[in-house]
């Protein structure tokens, strides 16, 4: 199962997978993890409580709950997909329900960011790609498709869509500086002459 | 690309460094976080045994898990004193000034960081809620931040950022009576839809803006996340100014007339370059609502449900899942729609001038059989200011419950929330599906002038008809 295989961690340049196609725009971030499982300090519980809602209401018949679902890892979307807040929740319960990279005609800016932070690539391509993609998935959920993050490509046998992603999350993805923490800090060392120079910070004075 | 932006220049301003990735590293001048969105990056900080860089460069509230009834400790709901311990640890183990319960200073992190003067012009200002965009009124770049961003922040005080565009909106005209700043913004992502502001920073400008005060300029840019647009922004002024004098935390003494000067030239330029620009009359706008699960869904209190055949065929998916979710029939009118509950409150309406337009509605009413409904100030200080206004009495006299300060059911992670399919009017920003924290439950988003007039009637009113 995907919920087995390992976070994200270090270069990331393909990721092998069955797909899950969720379908709708403006699918926020309240609906994929709902804010009463926010009241915690940790993220560990968050996979089995994604799209709560939407799951309880469809009684089994989500797509998260399907049973031919199970263990798939690439989850392709429509549009304005994780609009609305700004939680990490929202990718987290992704990624530790099992996603590790999603499809989709375009992402809410805040959520874009925070997958990015936590290495969940998220590409785009137009509409009448992912309708292209999804009828090919459903054919036969079993089988395992490649995507390619360097080349932009997802595949399988003989089936191939080119994709997007901008240059600078490929480059974050590919070399493993996604997270971003070490990067910022090692620019640190000027930092409080740097902050002498703000007019806020220096009461006014330069 | 724009250029001589007030966008463009707090950006240049804050630039540390050109990441390899061609990204910027951009200094936070304010950082805030709440209970919700930090323990998990205190405890990625932890895990990789890094400090807090600047601690007096950010400051901590408690607003979203905060009960409203009784605030007692510990809180009733274990999870809820959990989060406030663990955000009280965190802040007292890396020396973060906490604005806790009971402390005169608490409140929605939104609401308290510009009353107490934190947000300046100028600034940038990050915080792990994407509703932090509010602060751009006061002409700053305010963006909404992940958890991982939050970690980065508290260890950098820097976070990894690309450029926005920057889309002018332009105001003219006054608005017209019983139409308040919420009808203008939900009417601005109604005319351009949630998606719209993607990439951007608004700039909302002209002379209606012009006229707002603070209170009202922040409701806009609460909301300008709305349409998308993770930052909105509003060039400092005179009312600016004066709201800024003699706040906790504001410049004083010969640093004040210095301040003044630098801020004021912070301004976009006269002859600035936008990458694009919407003009507005506000004169045009009504009270708006929305009647659907997003808040590009919306309508003039006088004007119907639309059908599927006069909405741009991309919103048609959409608004049939809305038509079913809000159990609610195109084309019929939305005035007369009985609702259950009425909730005044949150980052974009829970201020003084909020509480002061719901009440004078309120005044001498009462609040219809069988509805519940209920007043919860932004903060300490709101709830300080409208009692000593005696607000809080004309508000229990019509029958409205008065609480403790907090997000409370904006977003319903403390208790108080919708039940099985109840409909609210509510002040607040997001009608998404479950939002108000019964999976079921339906929000209609409206001025607390007009959630005072249903609360009134029990059913949606044109709020104008209590001014004739
Ligand atoms: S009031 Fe609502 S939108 Fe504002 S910070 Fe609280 S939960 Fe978020």
């Amino acid at each position: 199962m995907a919920k087995n295989s390992p976070f994200p961690k270090g270069p990331i340049s393909q990721i092998q997978g069955r797909c899950l196609i969720l379908t709708g725009d403006d699918i926020d971030t309240d609906r994929i993890i709902p804010a009463r499982f926010l009241r915690c300090v940790s993220f560990k519980l968050l996979g089995d409580q994604v799209f709560a809602d939407d799951r309880k209401e469809l009684k089994g018949s989500h797509p998260f709950d399907l049973k031919s679902n199970q263990g798939a890892s690439i989850l392709i979307v429509n549009k304005n997909f994780g609009c609305g807040s700004s939680r990490e929740h929202a990718p987290q319960a992704l990624m530790r329900w099992g996603i590790r990279a999603i499809i989709g005609q375009s992402f809410a800016e805040i959520f874009y960011g925070n997958c990015l932070a936590i290495g969940i690539p998220c590409l785009t391509t137009e509409s009448s790609k992912i309708n292209a993609i999804a009828e090919e998935i459903k054919k036969t959920t079993e089988e395992c498709w490649l995507l390619n993050i360097n080349k932009k490509t997802f595949s399988r046998s003989n089936k191939k869509w080119q994709l997007s992603i901008d240059q600078r999350s490929l480059d974050m993805l590919t070399s493993g500086r996604w997270d971003a923490t070490s990067q910022l800090i090692s620019n640190c060392s000027n930092l409080k002459s740097f902050m002498i120079n703000l007019p806020y910070l220096n009461n006014f004075s330069k | 690309m724009s250029s001589e932006t007030l966008y463009d220049k707090v950006w240049d301003l804050h630039q540390v460094a050109k990441l390899p990735d061609g990204s910027t590293q951009l200094f936070v001048g304010l950082h805030l976080i709440h209970e919700v969105t930090s323990p998990q990056a205190f405890a990625a900080l932890h895990d990789k045994g890094l400090k807090v860089i600047c601690p007096e460069r950010t400051i901590a509230t408690v607003d979203h898990i905060v009960p409203t009834i009784n605030q007692e400790r510990p809180f009733a709901d274990p999870l809820a004193e959990e989060m406030l311990a663990t955000l009280e640890r965190n802040c007292k183990k890396h020396n973060i000034k906490l604005h806790n319960l009971g402390s005169g200073n608490q409140g929605i992190v939104h609401v308290i960081a510009p009353e107490l003067g934190l947000t300046q012009p100028g600034m940038t200002v990050a915080c792990g809620d994407s509703h932090t965009s509010t602060h751009g009124a006061f002409g700053t770049i305010a963006f909404g931040i992940g958890t991982s961003q939050v970690r980065d922040v508290l260890a950098s005080q820097c976070i990894a950022m690309n450029k926005l565009k920057v889309r002018k909106l332009f105001f003219k005209g006054s608005l017209s009576k019983g139409v308040h700043a919420k009808d203008l913004i939900l009417h601005v992502i109604r005319k351009l839809g949630v998606k719209a502001g993607v990439g951007y920073a608004y700039e909302f400008c002209g002379p209606t803006i012009e006229q707002f005060s603070m209170e009202e300029r922040m409701t806009i840019c609460n909301m300008a996340i709305e349409g998308g647009a993770r930052c909105g922004y509003i060039n400092p002024d005179e009312v600016t100014f004066s709201y800024l004098k003699g706040c906790a935390y504001s410049p004083k003494d010969e640093s004040w007339g210095k301040a003044i000067k630098w801020w004021q030239s912070l301004a976009s330029n006269q002859n600035a370059v936008f990458d694009d620009e919407i003009q507005f009359n506000a004169e045009h706008i009504s009270p708006t609502i929305t009647w659907g699960i997003t808040p590009g869904q919306g309508i003039g209190i006088n004007e119907q449900i639309p059908t599927p055949e006069s909405l741009d065929e991309d919103d048609r998916a959409i608004a049939e899942e809305a038509y079913r979710y809000m159990a609610l029939e195109p084309g019929k009118k939305i005035q007369n729609l009985p609702i259950d509950v009425c909730f005044i409150g949150s980052c974009t309406n829970g201020r003084l001038s909020d509480l002061e337009a719901a009440a004078a509605i309120a005044k001498g009413r009462q609040v219809a059989e069988g509805i519940k409904a209920f007043v919860v100030p932004g903060s300490e200080k709101v709830a300080r200011d409208a009692q000593a206004k005696g607000l809080d009495k004309v508000f229990i006299r019509a029958g409205f419950e008065w609480r403790e300060p907090g997000c409370s059911m904006c977003l319903a992670m403390n208790p108080d929330r919708l039940d099985g399919n109840q409909i609210s009017a509510s002040s607040s920003n997001r009608n998404f599906k479950g939002r108000q924290g019964s999976p079921n439950g339906r929000t209609l988003l409206m001025s607390p002038a007009m959630v005072a007039a249903a609360a009134i009637t029990g059913k949606i009113t044109d709020v104008r008809e209590f001014l004739k």
